[in-house]
């Protein structure tokens, strides 16, 4: 890829990221982090690459490794972080749920 | 396959993630923008086994996927929710590997590369296996598998001659093209591994969060390095994003620490403050839960200012018991949470979440710290450092300067505890020994369902 269009990229991409987690309250820096540690699982679809184009038994053995490290990144990010937010309820939301229950 | 549909889906892929990640930044719509994150991920996943630069190995493929996801799903689902910082430290890590593990392939296969390229592999490997190698010692910490600090004379310069040797390695690669020996790739990520491992032992585990951010952001730079490398652009935008996203995030807890990440990362907690600390005058004064019980039943408006201590007594749902109990009666009841409450930002309003308190009357300390003049009761349950006066008035003290929760402002404050020696960090509270202050000794959970009968009997 073309020096400059790279380097565009990765500054967007860095202000994106800066702006997006400025405006977040407190009470989510917990599940944030876990969700953005969920988002750089997307390392499994590199690591794919490279086990897919290994030439040699040792190279296979390092994609292997990579694969199986990535998919726990990613499946795991996602399970904690679903999890964390699954339970943030508001006052509105538990009344609803005891109105069904009752 | 066309070239364009691939790209095309890590295109989609790279959007959801953004539009995910900004649901995420509110609790009404947080869990939609995990979701969308998800569906990202599943189709860049899936729509890379049709790229062209993948000929073979798909069934060892998927047999790596199958296990490293079932792994984590099983981890994942059984975590209790207070172990949740240090698994959050091992996935990560685990990203971090497979970055590295990523450049290693590269790396070996030795083909000819611009120099800017060969750079951002080199870089990316050696970020990566830092964040790799230094996660996991976190999660040993914070799991109790590697207790204590370990300090050794010199550490520092040691640590920086360890760094400077892995950076000169890491050079000569880059400068050699495809001259460079193989022993000198595994010498350069053997240095990083131990480099990792050396940075990360002398800090305290008060102090895990800031560096598990920090190596959440570090593995985010390498999975986008290695995006650059591969040409793969969902990796740099996503990699990128959350580089950027988490070393804000990591200031953001080093800041509510009222810690420099400079002195996370290059001193040790409680070096500061020269001096003996200022004397605490008074006694601290014990009261029965008949009476907070009644103190608390006739009491207008009540903020609890729960801690860590509440949640290894596991006492939050105990607590969000006693607080409808409260509310039915007419009283005003608010959840204060300091920044670091818990064992990270954010951490605490998880595990109140858990017992079901809900999100709209739990405040943050620039929220709720001008209330407290005008409140009744304060309850704090298992928080220590987080309402100690001290931080404000004595300079002498380590914790001088760090914002607190002036719970010292209200009218009555109720201290839950279990006993009376100082707490985790040894530092005395002087709110223990205010005159406005009573203690209530005990188990919380325990005093927590009796605070719950005493009231249901008024």
């Amino acid at each position: 890829m073309e020096g400059f269009v790279a380097l565009y990229i990765f500054m967007l991409a860095a202000v994106t990221g800066y702006e997006i987690i400025s405006k977040v309250p407190v009470i989510l820096h917990t599940p944030l982090m876990s969700g953005s540690n969920f988002i750089h699982g997307i390392v499994l679809v590199g690591a794919m690459v490279a086990m897919g184009h290994a030439e040699t038994t040792t190279q296979t053995v390092i994609g292997f490794i990579a694969v199986l490290l990535a998919a726990g990144n990613a499946v795991g990010g996602y399970v904690v972080t679903e999890r964390m937010l699954e339970m943030f309820k508001s006052s509105n939301d538990n009344k609803n749920n005891d109105k069904k229950e009752g | 396959m066309p070239d364009f549909i691939i790209q095309a889906t890590y295109f989609l892929g790279a959007l959801l993630f953004i539009l995910g990640l900004k649901q995420m930044s509110s609790p009404v719509t947080a869990r939609r923008g995990i979701v969308w994150a998800g569906v990202g991920m599943v189709l860049a996943t899936l729509i890379t086994y049709f790229h062209h630069e993948i000929n073979h190995n798909y069934i060892l493929m998927t047999v790596a996927i199958a296990i490293g996801g079932i792994i984590a799903f099983v981890s994942g689902k059984k975590v209790a929710m207070t172990d949740m910082p240090q698994m959050i430290a091992l996935y990560n890590g685990m990203g971090g590997g497979a970055a590295a593990a990523i450049a290693a392939v590269v790396l070996i296969q030795q083909q000819p590369m611009s120099m800017t390229v060969q750079t951002l592999a080199v870089v990316g490997a050696l970020i990566g296996t830092v964040a790799f190698s230094g996660s996991l010692i976190a999660f040993f910490k914070l799991q109790g598998i590697l207790k204590g600090v370990i300090r050794f004379p010199m550490q520092q310069w040691i640590n920086a001659l360890v760094f400077v040797i892995t950076l000169t390695f890491g050079l000569a690669i880059i400068l050699s093209g495809t001259q460079y020996e193989m022993s000198s790739l595994a010498i350069f990520f053997v240095l990083a591994l131990v480099f990792g491992v050396l940075m990360t032992v002398p800090i305290g585990g008060a102090d895990m969060p800031v560096v598990i951010s920090l190596y959440n952001a570090l593995t985010g730079l390498a999975v986008g390095f290695e995006g650059f490398v591969l040409e793969n652009p969902a990796m740099m935008i996503a990699g990128i994003v959350v580089g950027s996203a988490g070393t804000l995030l990591t200031q953001l807890m080093a800041k509510a620490m009222n810690r420099p990440i400079t002195n996370v990362l290059f001193s040790n907690f409680g070096d500061g403050g020269d001096g003996e600390a200022a004397e605490v005058s008074g006694s601290m004064k014990e009261i029965d839960s008949t009476d907070v019980a009644v103190m608390m039943a006739f009491a207008e408006k009540v903020i609890v200012i729960p801690g860590y201590g509440m949640a290894v007594a596991q006492a939050q749902h105990k607590v969000w018991e006693l607080t409808k109990q409260l509310q039915e009666r007419g009283v005003n009841v608010k959840f204060a949470i300091h920044p670091v409450a818990g064992r990270m930002p954010g951490h605490m309003n998880v595990l109140l979440a858990e017992a079901g308190v809900p999100y709209d009357i739990i405040y943050d300390l620039d929220e709720i710290n001008d209330e407290f003049a005008t409140t009744d009761v304060v309850l704090v349950i298992g928080a220590n450092d987080v309402v100690n006066p001290a931080a404000r008035t004595d300079a002498n003290s380590p914790i001088y300067g760090m914002p607190i929760l002036n719970a010292d402002y209200a009218k009555n404050v109720i201290v839950v505890k279990r006993g009376k020696g100082a707490g985790f960090s040894g530092i005395e509270n002087h709110l223990f020994f205010a005159d406005n202050t009573r203690m209530l000794y005990g188990d919380g959970q325990a005093v927590a369902s009796e605070l719950v009968s005493n009231i249901k009997e008024l």
